[in-house]
């Protein structure tokens, strides 16, 4: 592993391998918390730190547990790491704490965490463990973003409400009403709102994903029209 | 004398998806005539936008999909599942509720599942579950029985010019479920409460569901149902509700009541019969039936609704596979039927 190529383990996290969109992991998170942008941005960056260290603690200890425990092992360090998350949020922005209640603990149980850790980390060395780690997390943290933004968009009508839970007070007049006088559409809100979104982006990757792949087909297979092109001496059909 | 044979099918008449569902949706008329006369020009406005809303969104899904427009729409289903929604639908809708309903139910129930055919939920009453969870006060506001509101009034309610609250009343259901909470004496409540009872069920409420019946009945005679849902719904809603009125008259309404109160007919004879979602062979038709109207009387007895036939019709959608499974009919020939884990 001398060469590691970063730029794919970008894209794997990012888009190609996105835990949310194509591994479909760690849904109970992402679907229960996502009520609202900041919910969604607590709980992301929260499992993006998780992924991050315990990618890394992983990391430095593979070569010294064996097969046959590296489970309990890698669980006990992302159990650490989500202590010590939880301890952190409780400390400094203990609102956003109260609301996202038991829902930070179950990081642990995050399946996203533990295959990173069990597929990736345990087989690299700590540097793109890490990277991975972040990539892995940032991907996570967008779609629980754009699922936060748009059920609390169609379901309130507003965005970034109560974002200085997260930020501090400086974030108290983020709050952008979006609709006026909107009646609410507590669908959106309620956990069937978070599995129709959920579809919607998981639909909207695929559309975007064949389209590229039509993009590359022509792409591919007008060069060797060209060069034919050029051969012909008769009509150009 | 002719000799002129001809060979089989010798069937000469032409029934397709569409012609049943035409006369499905004739049959809805009465109902219609009685919901106009006691509350007003509100559910013909309703209906209509409905059938407008759910042909433009079944066309734009069909397209998307690269369907035959022109041959999907003539089947009709999207035109009932539009009347069946813009029926259930409280006259005092503003238009995009109606809106909001009938493009979830077009779309998300049934076009995204593959189109007709091939939703397990009837699409009517997934439209009309989300109205009712997402926008609970909108949904409830019924209007007082027998004072039927001008066709001006109901086109002001319909675009939001006119406030709904100095109109809108209690159901007989409701009614039933604020005084079956509050009161010790259910029936000396009921009968003073004027505005509950009518010549034998709920005012206003017994003539709809007459009419509705009425409708069924017809469907029943030119055998575009069977009479197996609608007798299973009517004995599970009907009996559960005569043996608990006969032990305590005060706490349960009385089985006429159940039964021509809310959407008990409508959905006896309209939504539960909907052939995709529901069960297929006639026992498992008759054990679908028959847990929904159970389901009802029991939500509507001790649940937090006031009516519950979506929601009845949805959960038993959800396990009308599992009852087809273990209902399936012996095939001739075959000592046995082949149900169940064999």
């Amino acid at each position: 592993m001398s060469d590691v190529n970063y730029k794919k383990i970008s894209m794997d996290g990012l888009w190609n391998n996105n835990p949310a969109t194509v591994q479909i992991l760690g849904l109970c998170p992402l679907l229960a918390v996502t009520g609202s942008v900041v919910n969604a941005m607590g709980l992301g960056l929260a499992t993006l730190v998780v992924l991050m260290g315990s990618n890394a603690c992983v990391s430095l200890i593979r070569n010294y547990v064996t097969d046959a425990v590296r489970l309990p092992a890698f669980v006990m360090i992302i159990a650490a790491m989500v202590t010590v998350i939880e301890m952190l949020m409780q400390a400094y922005t203990f609102e956003l704490y109260e609301i996202l209640g038991i829902f930070i603990p179950l990081i642990v149980t995050n399946c996203a965490v533990l295959g990173r850790a069990d597929a990736f980390a345990s087989k690299n060395a700590i540097l793109p463990s890490m990277v991975d780690g972040f990539m892995m997390g940032l991907g996570f943290l967008v779609i629980l973003l754009i699922l936060g933004g748009m059920r609390e968009l169609v379901g309130q009508g507003t965005l970034f409400t109560n974002m200085q839970l997260l930020f501090g007070p400086m974030a108290a007049n983020w709050e952008l009403t979006v609709i006026d006088n909107y009646g609410g559409f507590l669908l959106a809100v309620l956990p069937p709102g978070a599995f129709l979104g959920l579809g919607l982006i998981i639909a909207g990757k695929n559309v975007i994903d064949k389209h590229l792949k039509e993009v590359q087909k022509r792409k591919a297979s007008d060069e060797p029209k060209v060069s034919r092109r050029v051969r012909t001496t008769g009509k150009v059909s | 004398m002719s000799l002129i044979t001809s060979t089989s099918p010798h069937a000469t008449v032409k029934n397709n998806t569409g012609a049943f569902m035409r006369q499905v949706i004739y049959a809805t008329l009465p109902g219609l005539a009685v919901l106009t006369w006691q509350f007003g020009w509100g559910s013909v406005i309703n209906v209509l936008w409905a059938v407008i809303v759910a042909l433009v969104s079944e066309a734009l899904f069909l397209k998307a999909r690269g369907r035959n427009i022109a041959f999907y729409l003539k089947d009709y289903s999207a035109v009932v599942t539009a009347v069946l929604l813009g029926l259930a639908l409280p006259p005092t809708a503003p238009w995009w509720l109606t809106l909001i309903g009938v493009s979830f139910a077009i779309i998300v129930a049934k076009q995204l599942y593959g189109g007709l055919g091939m939703n397990p939920f009837n699409p009517a009453m997934v439209g009309y579950v989300l109205l009712l969870i997402s926008f609970p006060v909108a949904m409830t506001q019924w209007l007082a029985p027998g004072e039927p509101l001008s066709f001006v009034q109901s086109w002001q309610l319909f675009t939001g010019q006119l406030p709904v609250d100095g109109l809108s009343g209690a159901t007989p259901l409701d009614t039933f479920r604020t005084v079956q909470s509050s009161a010790t004496d259910t029936a000396n409540a009921l009968a003073n409460q004027g505005i509950l009872h009518g010549q034998f069920a709920g005012l206003g409420w017994e003539w709809v569901n007459l009419a509705f019946l009425l409708g069924g009945l017809y469907l029943i005679s030119r055998k575009i149902i069977t009479w197996h849902i609608p007798v299973g719904f009517l004995a599970g809603l009907g009996l559960p509700a005569l043996l608990a009125w006969l032990i305590d008259p005060v706490r349960f309404a009385d089985p006429l009541f159940q039964l021509f109160s809310g959407g008990a007919m409508l959905g006896a004879f309209f939504i539960a019969t909907d052939p995709v979602s529901a069960a297929t062979s006639r026992t498992g038709r008759l054990i679908y039936a028959l847990l929904i109207g159970v389901l009802i009387w029991v939500i509507r007895s001790f649940g937090g609704y006031p009516d519950a036939v979506a929601f009845s019709v949805l959960l038993l959608n959800l396990s009308a596979p599992f009852i087809d499974y273990y209902t399936q009919p012996r095939t001739y020939g075959h000592k046995s039927s082949n149900r169940g884990v064999s």
